[in-house]
């Protein structure tokens, strides 16, 4: 009924207009990423003497990654990383779903209220609270432990997940839980039968939102694990680049194998996210 | 109803349920919170130990200049890099989704995953990465702006003190912007079909369309993201970090809360580092994002008119 043909023409311009901004933004925020990944497998002069070319058979050196690699330990820092984030996930997903299904299946009293407690901790920052978690970690003998940052960003994580997971967890059919209660299945059956796969894409919005301030943290780390065996990927990228400063090759070689790996995991799981985005967490 | 319930036995599924994540969220965030609060009463005798002082050390925040100089200065700028965050990032943001919403454009998805890469990195890349760029040692930027004409208006703006906040504001939009972009997207995409329909009839199309109803509709998401904004800016700290170093140079120019409370917390070069003043820049912070979420709460998002469809 709508959108007649006339307008579908009047549009042929402002469409046009459209793609050009987009890809002059695109080209905007590629590009200084771009720049790095190609300079870091340049000759040093090359790097200074023709920044914007591409590498060419002749300025090809991958000396900067072969400094990375003998003089960094990125390899433990990528799997501390790896572990920290991967675990503290895990933990944010499955305790934010097991609490977000009690809040939105069950009624009892004290509800509401358990509700705004958790959310609390989406609009203050735990940062703010680090004092007090160092000598909590002092206190426990988790400093310089893998242990202390799963714990913190476990309960970073959690206000969002169960804020988010509580909306979706409240649209899993009744009847279906019902007809499972008159099975004789028990709750926890249902829960980890019924409700928890039926909300796996808001899972994965949630695991993205989560992931990234994990993964890219500096300031815990810093304060909490700065040892050399705890140092995760971005603490480690951070002190390597200070200390590298005036070698450019590895520089660049660092940079971008600490771009590549977060690049890498978004571009899996963004069009699981942009569903997630755009199929009720705003709405 | 309550004679039922009565009957219920006690469900120890929800305890079972919401334990976990009550336990670890009230160990590891809610207990400190206040613990910082309360730490904020005391100092440490010169024995070592712990002494309760009351407002004192708040007393000393804001009465001794050698303390309240360097926080006042750190809170202004603080002010200054929201700021620019709000008229530049979601301006920005908005003016993108509205863009990348326009009916049946190609290659939508495309825009949306690169506009939105730059998010996803750490500010140590993003740091960095601007660094050497705007570093006139590389003359990656001093090329380009002599390409457009403006090679004399280049200068290393990073270590200007007039200029170096500005720009790391600047660096901090071009790394957030995605984020206002994706979520006013979707808030776009949520407006229904027949509303813009009936719109059309009427013959708002184009710009006034966007002005006069899609504006309105997402006012909610673009209050949200401000608020979001605000608290992420007034607990910044590691783009400032990695740029510039603990000391927020040049000459505190760019010393943010986050960042003056680190240095109050761990000391550097000859000061020492001090818990509980820490914990009072801590509590100080506190205060700041509390007062920026209920004037949100209360005074915009109650007065904020939702539509159902």
């Amino acid at each position: 009924m709508s959108n007649p043909i006339t307008s579908a023409r009047g549009n042929l311009g402002r469409t046009a207009a459209a793609h050009v901004i987009l890809i002059a933004y695109t080209i905007l925020a590629l590009y200084p990423v771009f720049l790095i990944l190609i300079n870091s497998v340049k000759q040093r002069r090359a790097i200074f003497n023709d920044p914007l070319a591409l590498p060419t058979a002749e300025t090809f050196d991958p000396i900067g990654f072969q400094t990375v690699l003998e003089q960094g330990n990125f390899l433990l820092y990528f799997q501390n990383s790896m572990i920290v984030t991967v675990v503290s996930l895990f933990f944010v997903l499955l305790f934010g779903a097991m609490a977000a299904f009690a809040l939105a299946e069950y009624r009892f009293r004290g509800n509401l209220l358990m509700g705004l407690y958790l959310a609390l901790g989406i609009m203050i920052p735990i940062r703010l609270g680090t004092v007090a978690i160092l000598e909590i970690m002092v206190a426990a003998g988790l400093v310089n432990t893998l242990t202390s940052l799963v714990l913190v960003y476990t309960a970073q994580g959690l206000p969002l997940a169960v804020f988010i997971l509580q909306e979706f967890m409240r649209q899993v059919s009744d009847d279906l839980k019902n007809a499972a209660r008159i099975d004789g299945l028990s709750e926890y059956r249902i829960f980890f039968t019924i409700a928890l796969p039926l909300v796996r894409p808001a899972m994965a919005t949630v695991a993205v939102f989560t992931m990234i301030p994990i993964w890219n943290d500096l300031w815990f780390p810093l304060i909490l694990a700065p040892g050399e065996a705890t140092k995760t990927l971005t603490l480690g990228s951070q002190i390597f680049l200070g200390q590298y400063v005036t070698d450019w090759n590895a520089v660049l070689a660092a940079l971008s194998l600490a771009i590549f790996p977060v690049v890498v995991l978004y571009l899996i799981f963004s069009r699981q996210l942009i569903r997630g985005i755009t199929k009720g967490a705003v709405k | 109803m309550s004679d039922r319930a009565r009957k219920r036995p006690f469900r120890w599924h929800i305890v079972v349920f919401l334990a976990p994540a009550v336990l670890i969220y009230t160990a590891i965030m809610i207990i400190p919170l206040f613990g910082t609060l309360n730490l904020s009463l005391f100092t440490r005798a010169e024995d070592g130990s712990r002494i309760f002082v009351g407002l004192q050390n708040f007393q000393t925040l804001f009465g001794d200049r050698r303390w309240s100089d360097a926080f006042w200065n750190a809170t202004g700028n603080n002010l200054w890099f929201f700021i620019i965050h709000m008229l530049v990032q979601n301006p920005i943001g908005i003016a993108l989704a509205a863009i990348l919403s326009t009916p049946k454009l190609r290659f939508a998805a495309f825009y949306r995953t690169a506009i939105f890469i730059p998010a996803i990195l750490s500010f140590v890349i993003v740091g960095f990465v601007w660094k050497l760029i705007l570093s006139p040692l590389w003359g990656v930027a001093p090329t380009f702006m002599d390409a457009l004409g403006l090679g004399n208006w280049f200068a290393p703006w990073l270590g200007l003190e007039e200029s170096a906040l500005t720009t790391l504001a600047l660096i901090s939009v071009w790394q957030f912007v995605g984020i206002p972009m994706m979520l006013i997207y979707a808030a776009l995409l949520s407006i229904p079909d027949e509303v813009l329909e009936a719109a059309e009839m009427d013959g708002i199309t184009g710009a006034s369309q966007f002005w006069k109803i899609k504006l309105p509709l997402i006012l909610p998401t673009i209050g949200i993201i401000s608020i979001l904004t605000f608290v992420g800016n007034f607990n910044a700290f590691d783009l400032i970090y990695v740029t510039q170093g603990a000391l927020a140079g040049p000459n505190f120019t760019t010393d943010i809360l986050g960042s003056y409370l680190f240095r109050t917390f761990f000391g550097f070069q000859l000061q020492l580092g001090d818990p509980h003043m820490g914990a009072t820049v801590a509590t100080v912070m506190f205060a700041i994002i509390l007062v920026g979420v209920s004037i949100y709460l209360f005074g915009v998002q109650t007065r904020l008119r939702r539509y159902q469809f």
